[in-house]
């Protein structure tokens, strides 16, 4: 794979996601203030100290927006991993092992996919203790169930080919049917989804940070920090669309590089131009 | 005398651009300065291998480029007229009035949500030649002719309540109901059984004398194109090999091309006699899908070391099932299967990997049988690794040996399945199936889907490993050329029962059950007048019932 054959629009997402994740890492060296340190007034407009202005406690926005990302984009990335870990893997033995298995799976994920999405997370967030892993796996198990339908369909037209045939044949085990023969030929649309995921991941998150059961004050996130500054909206104080902004462009930054996955995995030749 | 002429094709050029991955858009010529002449009433058979235009210049009669394909030079002259230089408002009144099309799958062609009467008459009706009623009876008239069942009620019959053999009669009844001056035959029989195809040939070959309709007839069969037509053209990527009357091209033909199409599938082999002790020996062997249904009665049949054992039927008739059966995909349900002297366990899961690794399965439609996603390397290198423990330089070395084998260089190693041609992905299939050093190897109708050459160097590869390294085929097939061609012994099935078994020399030769005598009698022979002399046989025999 060659530089000069990435489109200019993978580079685009590459450089947006290299940038949040280089904010993530090295978010107390670069940005300009503390994450919970109040440096001037409520909604100060911005000027050339404070890049994007104050927010609704005299805090700095582009400081917070830097650690900001470390939670955002961790929360939703390992949610997001979790959740295609464990909906590819349940739906691809469903898919393959057929029978009860497949059915006891697939009735389950009926179950958990038929109760509201937000009401069970909210649910079960009240109930279970406000630690930060607890959110994540909530949030996996919640969208695995979304990647289980679309991965056990894909699984099952796949699984029908005679190559999977001549692999049984062959004597091979499950493991390497799913991993070898079947998971490479359904990568695709699983990335495509991956990359909607993702983004309804920091969605999700930013809803319930929103609701109050995501992230804690004073720990920032981005969907916190919309809804720490939705009020200065009224009074035509835009601190809230730059977190907005923020989360905008991250997702469309994923989704440009999913795209061009999508366009190298989906040429049968493996996107090797040289082939 | 250009004014006899129906339709005049002078010096057609058709191209199309393709894109391939990670390369700049390519032009690609698919036709190449084809003219040819048809009269009215005559039939034009175009015949050549996949990708060599036939179709495209079938279309082009139409005014129509699928796919891309643009004419980009030429005439297309009907009754003196350029149909190329038609709007598109003067093509759609030729379209499905004066020039009408019959594809090659009618039951793909056909809407499923519709009668087939209404379909039948539809464009008819709608280019408003006739009234509805009329119509009606024209289809009538032609459901007659055509010998479809019932001929009163057949328009109210449903595609999925016809036959494939009655659809694709339905569809030259479609054709023909507007009265065109020309019908374009895009291979009418090809997806059919051999019984069902030569009913559908003297169906159309009546109807066209018939309605005195001319016809362009598309296949890549010669002895089916050389019952029907009075001209044949031989194409070659998008350029005329060879271009005369049937007879010239039948019995004198000027190019090699064209001989090597005349000459395919003489016989390659001469028959082994039967030995006593059998390496796979099939006892009354009887097998149900999990909903009950029966495909297999009691099949015995045995094949020795080193011999080829052709199954022949048409689909349906349990072939490919018996295949499943010996590999263990569909464990029988009654019988017992002995391979090299000890019982074969039923199901394929509980089989020792070593009785896996000895017989081989090779699939029809090798596109499909190949995972897409892996390379030929590792492809044939899965089984040296899975049954052998061959890794790194030792597999490579084997990879390249096998490559060798079936006749491709080591150039081939590191593609995908897609950037191979049809033949060379068959082939892959059979190094895959030698690499695990096989005793048996199952061929389930290797090359029905190649072009007749490339099926050609196919068998005799078959052939010729056979010879080196002692393999046994089952080799199923509905194609009577190959068995002749190939086979030791024969079986013949009809709807799951054992027709009849035994060495090639006595299963087909007289005295015939009826099914065989069928079968025999169906296969397209590269003979003029040969469709004539089967029909007044039948009618003969019939007559004398």
């Amino acid at each position: 794979m060659r530089a000069r054959e990435i489109p200019i629009t993978a580079w685009i997402g590459l450089f947006g996601i290299a940038l949040a994740i280089f904010c993530a890492l090295f978010a107390p060296l670069i940005a300009p203030y503390g994450e919970t340190e109040v440096v001037g007034g409520v909604w100060q407009v911005a000027d050339s100290q404070f890049f994007f202005g104050l927010d609704n406690l005299g805090r700095d926005i582009l400081s917070r927006l830097i650690y900001g990302t470390r939670t955002t984009l961790f929360v939703a990335l390992a949610a997001t991993v979790i959740s295609f870990s464990l909906g590819i893997l349940l739906s691809f033995i469903a898919a393959v092992s057929g029978g009860l298995i497949d059915t006891v799976f697939s009735r389950f994920n009926d179950l958990m996919m038929s109760i509201p999405t937000l009401i069970f997370a909210l649910v079960v967030l009240a109930v279970l203790p406000q630690y930060l892993f607890v959110l994540i796996l909530v949030m996996a198990v919640l969208d695995s169930t979304r990647v289980y339908r679309l991965g056990r369909a894909v699984a099952l037209d796949v699984a029908v080919m005679e190559f999977v045939e001549a692999a049984k044949l062959r004597g091979e085990g499950k493991i390497w049917i799913i991993f070898r023969e079947i998971l490479p030929n359904t990568l695709s649309p699983l990335l495509a989804e991956f990359g909607l995921r993702f983004a309804f991941a920091i969605l999700f998150l930013s809803t319930l940070s929103f609701l109050g059961l995501g992230i804690q004050p004073p720990t920032a996130d981005w969907g916190g920090m919309v809804k720490d500054n939705k009020d200065g909206i009224i009074f035509g104080i835009p601190a809230a669309l730059v977190p907005g902004t923020a989360i905008a462009a991250l997702c469309i930054c994923v989704n440009l590089v999913v795209d061009w996955l999508l366009k190298r995995t989906s040429s049968l030749k493996g996107g090797r131009g040289d082939a | 005398m250009p004014d006899t002429n129906l339709l005049s094709v002078h010096d057609l050029k058709i191209e199309a651009t393709s894109y391939p991955p990670g390369e700049p858009p390519k032009r690609i010529t698919i036709v190449d300065g084809v003219s040819f002449d048809l009269q009215k009433g005559k039939v034009l058979g175009l015949i050549g291998e996949s990708g060599a235009g036939k179709s495209t210049i079938g279309l082009s009669a139409l005014a129509y480029g699928r796919g891309g394909a643009e004419i980009t030079g030429g005439e297309v002259k009907l009754d003196g007229t350029d149909i190329l230089k038609l709007g598109k408002g003067g093509i759609r009144k030729l379209r499905g009035a004066r020039i009408c099309y019959v594809a090659q799958s009618a039951a793909a062609a056909f809407n499923p949500a519709h009668k087939l009467g209404d379909q039948v008459i539809e464009a008819t009706v709608r280019h408003g030649l006739m009234s509805r009623q009329e119509a009606r009876k024209r289809a009538l008239y032609l459901f007659q002719v055509l010998g479809l069942p019932s001929p009163e009620t057949f328009g109210d019959r449903f595609p999925h309540q016809a036959s494939g053999g009655q659809l694709q009669r339905a569809m030259t009844a479609m054709a023909l109901c507007s009265h065109p001056d020309l019908i374009v035959f895009d291979e009418p029989t090809t997806a059919l059984d051999v019984t069902t195809q030569i009913d559908v040939l003297a169906a159309i070959k009546h109807a066209i004398e018939e309605t005195d309709t001319a016809a362009l007839y598309i296949t890549h069969d010669l002895a089916v194109v050389a019952q029907i037509s009075d001209d044949i053209m031989v194409l070659r990527h998008g350029r005329t090999v060879e271009y005369g009357p049937v007879q010239q091209i039948i019995e004198a033909p000027t190019q090699d091309y064209t001989r090597a199409l005349v000459n395919v599938r003489q016989a390659i082999r001469r028959e082994a006699p039967d030995q006593s002790k059998a390496l796979l020996d099939i006892e009354n062997i009887s097998a149900e899908y999990s909903n009950g249904f029966k495909v297999l009665h009691g099949v015995s049949l045995h094949l020795c070391k080193g011999q080829t054992l052709a199954i022949v039927g048409e689909s349906g008739s349990g072939k490919s099932t018996l295949a499943r059966v010996i590999t263990g995909l569909l464990p029988p349900s009654d019988g017992r299967i002995t391979f090299e002297g000890k019982p074969l366990t039923p199901a394929l899961k509980n089989r020792p990997r070593d009785d896996l690794r000895r017989i081989q399965l090779i699939y029809q439609m090798a596109d499909t049988a190949m995972n897409p996603r892996q390379t030929v390397r590792d492809i044939i290198g899965r089984p040296l690794t899975f049954y052998d423990g061959l890794r790194g330089a030792a597999k490579t070395a084997r990879v390249k040996e096998l490559l060798e084998q079936i006749e491709m260089g080591n150039g081939f190693i590191d593609r995908y399945p897609a950037e191979l041609s049809g033949g060379q992905k068959q082939r892959v299939a059979i190094a895959r199936a030698l690499a695990a050093r096989p005793e048996l190897i199952l061929c389930d109708e290797p090359t029905s889907a190649l072009d007749p050459l490339v099926a050609e160097g196919i068998l005799k590869l078959l052939m010729k490993l056979q010879e080196e390294q002692q393999l046994s085929y089952v080799f199923i097939t509905h194609d009577i050329a190959i068995v002749k061609a190939i086979a030791d012994s024969v079986a013949v099935m009809h709807r799951g029962r054992l027709v009849r078994f035994g060495p090639k020399s006595q299963t087909l030769s007289p005295p015939f059950d009826d099914y065989t005598d069928l079968l025999l009698k169906s296969v397209p022979e590269m003979e003029l007048g040969w469709l004539e002399k089967v029909l007044a046989t039948r009618r003969m025999e019939s007559a004398g019932n």
